[in-house]
């Protein structure tokens, strides 16, 4: 059974009065454990994808299995917690809380899930360690460098050990060195398991992927 | 996400944004202390009067000239037309009603005091020896009106007529013009205070012969009537009419009221009067809970890019909904305190610059207050919050 199954999918956007065909008739499976790249031209609908993939849009036609699962006749409610449990989300702009310090933020989805405080401090404390962030952890976002932003962002991401990682041009506000290494982070994490599924329009950190995904148009032009 | 989760959220969230939430809670401060504040001064004007009436003395009935048709008191039927004179005769027959203690006739009028070349404005009250008594006041120096001499031109005098006129010089012996005519002071009150709209301070109380006379009249302003006892009152009441009825052939052409119609009507129109400014000062609290709402639907688009990511972290709508009124709620609870607190500080300086005022807000009205702060907070803090929740996650993500 593979992890994500998408067949038919259809997504529609209304631009006054026409019908922007986002997504086309997709079909696409990933397995547990894969590291996918998907790539193309802005307005090809690789974000509107992602955030499919993410829950955090519905599809107009198709059908979205996630782990076997049909998730698109779930309520908002039951979508946020599939979010919560399985999902981890990476952002080109990080989207950290500003008046939050690190370890709150890392702290944020144990919160949602109403974890209790002595297990949260103890998860975050590990997340943190792991990713050398463990000094920083009392600094607010605007005292962090954006290698660190995004580090914490990636902790946050993963702290509940979801199934899918989902990361939307996760360098595009970081400079090629410090981008190099949260790549890494990223692998590193897909290493233990973790599928990981990056928005890129960069070839370079593409070509970084065992599979690339190459959309034009809302459809799947590339696959391999 | 755990109520204590959901609290500590908002806290955070509102003190991120100091100066907002400074404002916010000057705003609904500033109304809740105006209820407190006006409240007090509504109701220490309500006990203020009470006190006054109290210190009249408590078993009294008052004889007014002139019929009122109503049964109660008030301020308009106060000025009663007189169609037949009231008269010392009449006040001295009401003695012989066997509910009443003693009696009081009473004049009062203004005219200019002047001893050794210094002149003042004073008050005239025209009375029998009985008045003392019946006042419960005390001389400070001297004797009161002789009962054996009625029509003698003696004076007592209060006790600031005696340090204005006469300084630390004695005033007992001397001899003091009034209008037209000379009396001796005879005595000085011992100092009082305010009592019935007339300080007792500042009259001079001469025999209500000699008063009728300098005034040229014949007719009294009251007569006070002492009941033996509060239970009393009522028949003394019935006692006084039944004479004076008979005394004024037949026709009942006065009023007599008593003290507990005088201070309930007192109470109920000062009482009406500290509603009525709750009220206004009430909408002041109003105009706060919409400003809460303002400031809650600017917080939601300030945050929409936060929104979205609780939303990608996995929050449901009710948790994002709670966080924000949770918010609003802490606003106006803040808000609601320190003004509570401000109030209290401008009751106590209200007191403390009119000394006579007992400003104390009521308790209903800090109630309400501090409830209707919580109330309108929440009430209006809902309508943000559910936009907050509502918000698409993919457009909120995209503002940041």
């Amino acid at each position: 059974m593979a992890l994500i199954e998408l067949s038919g999918i259809e997504r529609v956007f209304t631009l006054g009065d026409s019908a922007v065909h986002a997504l086309a008739n997709l079909d696409l499976s990933i397995e547990a454990g894969e590291y996918v790249a998907v790539m193309g031209a802005s307005g090809s609908g690789k974000s509107t994808l992602l955030n499919l993939l993410g829950l955090l849009d519905r599809p107009d036609a198709g059908i979205y299995r996630l782990e076997g699962r049909d998730v698109t006749t779930l309520t908002a409610d039951e979508q946020a917690r599939v979010r919560r449990e399985r999902i981890g989300f990476v952002f080109q702009s990080f989207h950290l809380v500003p008046r939050l310090t690190a370890a709150e933020n890392v702290a944020l989805p144990l919160m949602l899930a109403g974890i209790e405080p002595a297990e949260r401090t103890r998860r975050v404390g590990k997340a943190l360690e792991d990713f050398g962030l463990t000094n920083r952890a009392d600094h607010r976002p605007d005292q962090l460098s954006g290698g660190q932003r995004q580090r914490v962002a990636i902790a946050r991401a993963t702290i509940m050990q979801p199934a899918v990682l989902l990361a939307d041009e996760p360098t595009g506000n970081l400079d090629r060195a410090t981008g190099e290494e949260v790549v890494r982070l990223l692998e590193m994490l897909n290493a233990t398991g973790v599928t990981l599924i990056m928005v890129t329009h960069d070839a370079a950190l593409g070509s970084h992927a065992r599979r690339r995904i190459v959309m034009q148009d809302g459809r799947k032009i590339s696959d391999d | 996400m755990t109520p204590l989760d959901t609290l500590r959220f908002a806290t955070r969230a509102a003190t991120g944004y100091p100066l907002r939430t400074f404002l916010m809670v000057l705003a609904m401060s500033i109304g809740v202390a105006a209820v407190v504040v006006l409240t007090a001064l509504g109701d220490g004007a309500r006990r203020y009067v009470i006190n006054e009436f109290s210190s009249l003395g408590s078993s009294l009935v008052i004889v007014l000239p002139g019929r009122s048709e109503t049964g109660g008191f008030n301020p308009v039927n106060a000025v009663t037309s007189t169609p037949r004179d009231l008269t010392v005769e009449d006040a001295q027959a009401l003695v012989r009603a066997p509910a009443v203690l003693r009696t009081a006739p009473l004049t009062v009028g203004t005219s200019e005091a002047v001893y050794n070349g210094k002149l003042r404005d004073v008050t005239i009250v025209g009375t029998t020896p009985d008045y003392l008594k019946l006042r419960r006041m005390d001389l400070a120096q001297g004797r009161f009106l002789p009962a054996e001499e009625p029509n003698a031109a003696v004076a007592v005098i209060g006790a600031k007529i005696q340090s204005e006129l006469f300084g630390i010089e004695s005033a007992i012996g001397k001899v003091l013009r009034i209008g037209d005519r000379r009396v001796r002071v005879i005595g000085v009150l011992a100092s009082t205070g305010q009592g019935l709209g007339m300080n007792a301070d500042e009259v001079v109380i001469l025999p209500v012969a000699v008063s009728l006379a300098m005034f040229n009249s014949n007719t009294l302003f009251r007569i006070l009537v002492e009941a033996k006892e509060r239970a009393l009152i009522e028949p003394a009441k019935t006692q006084v009419e039944a004479i004076l009825k008979t005394r004024h052939d037949g026709e009942l052409d006065v009023t007599v009221i008593t003290q507990d119609s005088v201070l309930a009507t007192f109470d109920r129109i000062l009482g009406t009067l500290t509603y009525g400014v709750a009220g206004i000062a009430a909408i002041s609290l109003a105009v706060a809970g919409i400003l809460v709402m303002n400031v809650m639907l600017v917080a939601v688009t300030q945050r929409t890019g936060e929104i979205g990511l609780l939303k990608a972290l996995g929050a449901e709508g009710a948790a994002i909904r709670n966080a924000f009124l949770a918010e609003a709620a802490l606003l106006s609870a803040a808000g609601a305190v320190t003004g509570y607190l401000l109030g209290q500080a401008g009751a106590f300086a209200l007191r403390t610059a009119i000394k006579v005022l007992p400003a104390y807000p009521p308790d209903w009205a800090v109630a309400a207050a501090l409830g209707t702060a919580l109330v309108t907070g929440l009430l209006f803090g809902v309508m943000p919050a559910n936009r907050a929740a509502r918000l698409d996650p993919v457009q909120a993500l995209m503002k940041h």
